[in-house]
């Protein structure tokens, strides 16, 4: 292919920043400087390619043939069949995104305390935009890579969450990401932002649920400021369409008795990545991450948990499992960063991962590096397949081939909700395992 | 109720039941004796199904049905049910829910109701009771964090909540303590009935001080070479395996 003869993807989104014009906010000289200064460094990198560290085990070739158009017209208006969003057991407030546009009339914000703030940033836009313009007027950096500058560029809503200091947030918020079928596979940019104040205590439950045949292409970037002694649960149930492509780079930064605990399960998509970059900048700042994929047919799932100690004795633990049939292919990416002055940090970085079949695929890369004192790091990485005399012994005691299969590949992603409040979504959750499992093959 | 005849397999291409025969009755205790490599955990796994064994020639009949064309499952169903040397650890899945899930399989391959998790728990409960456990076994996982005795005590308490019709005790005694043995022993005694027959596999007679077998073989290069009753495994044990192989020499070769 040669320079001159764009690839699809990426002149569709140069066809989608000529209506940019239309996005909120627009006219304000800082954003459209941002928005201008995002599209150039994007027509300049282009696309991440697998020589870039992050995305080595990621190839976007075919994602780079499929276009996208610019937004859904219909998504302010779209009737949503309730069986999409989640079920009452685990229901409490929720903001919904159709096909990324936020919608209020089937939100439900009201039940929140005071001392919590939420917004779409498309009205924050309208109606206040000063307060954004620390997040969102910034040039392109090393950091940056093709998505978030596409993000930069086109974002057109988002949520803005804070939390005021002090408020305990008693039930969990829900962050319901619908894709329903469109005229045409559609790409959204998200941009949001969540601010737990001092003391406060927030639980967020984020869904990605989509109709099967609907091929949207989501970008999201968000920054999570977890400030002083504050607490953030955030569970991510993701079961995006099968067809669905969902770009994630959540920027994390926990401050001094921060803790941030995070629960994963990425059972949908085909093309999923989620780029978890956590900043430990407070001592004594925490962060656990537990998280699960389980993949079938070509689904591709890509979780980069990138940890950066700085605060002295910050703690971080990750553990996280993979499960791979068919022709599908999984990536994980642990890293582990202390930097100078991080003294007694403690980081760790399990991930074990099962391959049910022999053309699936999954690669594992734990990495430590150190450069402070009286440092505790350990990782460890595996890949392998159920084990045989594991499975005869379920089967020697009369359960079937199939249901043993099943039973030893959810008790292997069960150890992942370890630690998940409340017990209805727990329970919710180990629900979502059992109905992703009766697809894992012989 | 099983009858094997002239049985011989491999494993990875090395034979190593060359021609085994012996006929099990309903009620009856069989402890099957012999040195190491001799082939007596080859013929329990081969009776369970245990996979990569491969039969070469002979047959085994469990209640006058090919047993060897059944999968390890549909075995168990029909009433076999091997206690192994070494149970395995499964990390996740609690004791209580594999046991039901493991009766419940049974039962429906068998055509009978499933349990409701309210009567299997009370199933279960009771047994706990009987064989002397202690409940909180139930909410372990299966064999995690498990000592050997516990393991192996693990493998009667199934076998009791299962009620096999024929039990195959893989060298349960090895690697137990004089207090685990007399447990295990005794949990075992606790299900001898006429129904249901055990074979007593071990490579010493200090398990049939406690579980007294009805007969006695001694299994000597993948066939049996001298049987008896309990009498039998005492006079092993005064002379040693060797003294089985003076008196019935076995053929180069066969």
């Amino acid at each position: 292919m040669t320079v001159s003869v764009p690839l699809p993807f990426v002149q569709s989104m140069h066809d989608a920043a000529l209506q940019r014009s239309l996005l909120p906010g627009s006219g304000l000289a800082w954003l459209d400087a941002a928005r201008a200064d995002a599209l150039q460094a994007f027509a300049a990198r282009g696309l991440p390619d697998q020589r870039n560290e992050l995305w080595k085990y990621t190839s976007l070739r075919a994602l780079a043939q499929r276009v996208y158009a610019a937004g859904d017209g219909e998504a302010a208006s779209r009737a949503v069949d309730a069986v999409l969003l989640p079920p009452p057991a685990v229901q409490g407030p929720h903001a919904v995104f159709i096909n990324g546009v936020f919608r209020a009339d089937i939100s439900s914000l009201d039940a929140l305390p005071d001392g919590v703030t939420v917004q779409s940033l498309a009205a924050a836009l309208r109606d206040a935009p000063e307060p954004l313009r620390f997040l969102l007027d910034r040039r392109a950096d090393d950091d940056d890579d093709g998505f978030t500058l596409l993000n930069r560029a086109l974002a057109a809503d988002g949520l803005i969450l804070k939390i005021a200091p002090g408020v305990e947030v008693r039930d969990p918020l829900h962050i319901v990401h619908l894709g329903l079928a469109a005229e045409a596979a559609t790409a959204f940019h998200l941009r949001s932002l969540v601010e737990v104040g001092e003391g406060a205590r927030l639980r967020i439950v984020e869904h990605h649920v989509g109709e099967a045949q609907t091929g949207h292409l989501a970008n999201i970037v968000r920054d999570i400021s977890v400030h002083e002694k504050a607490r953030l649960d955030w569970t991510v149930i993701q079961q995006a369409g099968a067809d669905a492509t969902l770009l994630r780079r959540s920027k994390v930064r926990l401050y001094d008795d921060a803790a941030l605990d995070l629960h994963a399960l990425e059972l949908g998509g085909k093309l999923v990545r989620h780029e978890i970059r956590s900043e430990l900048v407070g001592a004594r700042s925490r962060f656990n991450s537990r998280g699960a994929f389980v993949l079938h047919g070509r689904q591709h799932a890509d979780m980069e948990v990138l940890v950066t100690h700085r605060g002295r004795d910050s703690v971080s633990n990750a553990v996280w499992r993979g499960v791979a049939d068919n022709r599908a292919r999984g990536v994980v990416h642990g890293r582990i960063l202390v930097q100078p002055g991080a003294d007694g940090a403690d980081g760790s970085f399990y991930n074990k991962n099962l391959l049910l079949s022999p053309d699936a695929e999954i690669d594992t890369r734990p990495a430590l590096e150190i450069y402070a004192d009286e440092v505790k790091a350990n990782h460890g990485a595996t890949v392998g397949q159920l084990d045989e005399n594991v499975l005869f012994y379920l089967r020697s005691r009369g359960i079937p081939l199939e249901t043993a299969r099943r039973i030893l590949v959810r008790a292997f992603c069960l150890v992942v909700l370890d630690g998940m409040e409340p017990a209805s979504l727990r329970e919710h959750c180990e629900a979502l395992l059992a109905e992703q499992l009766p697809e894992v093959s012989a | 109720m099983l009858k094997i005849d002239n049985l011989h397999a491999r494993i990875a291409g090395k034979e190593i039941l060359k021609g085994l025969s012996l006929e099990v009755k309903p009620g009856e205790v069989h402890a099957i004796m012999g040195p190491n490599g001799a082939g007596k955990s080859t013929l329990g796994n081969v009776l369970a199904g245990r996979p990569g064994y491969e039969v070469t020639q002979g047959s085994v009949l469990f209640d006058g049905k090919n047993l060897l064309e059944l999968a390890p499952e549909a075995r168990a169903a029909a009433g076999v049910f091997l206690a192994f040397q070494y149970p395995v650890e499964i990390p996740g899945v609690n004791n209580t829910y594999f046991l039901r899930a493991a009766l419940n399989a049974q039962r429906k391959a068998r055509g009978e109701q499933e349990l409701d998790s309210m009567q299997f728990l009370k199933l279960v409960r009771g047994k706990v009771k009987e064989m002397g456990m202690t409940p909180d076994l139930l909410n372990r996982a299966v064999n995690e964090g498990f000592s050997g005795g516990e393991k192996k005590r693990n493998e009667v308490f199934q076998m009791a909540v299962l009620e096999p019709r024929l039990a195959i005790l893989d060298e349960t005694d090895s690697g137990l303590d004089i207090d685990a043995l007399k447990q295990v022993a005794a949990g075992v005694n606790a299900l001898r009935a006429p129904e249901r027959a055990f074979l007593v596999i071990t490579h010493y007679q200090r398990l049939l001080d406690y579980i007294v077998p009805d007969f006695v073989h001694v299994l000597s290069d993948g066939r049996i070479v001298e049987s008896g009753d309990a009498q039998l495994a005492r006079e092993l044990e005064a002379h040693g395996y060797a003294w089985v192989r003076e008196r019935t020499p076995v053929e180069a070769g066969a």
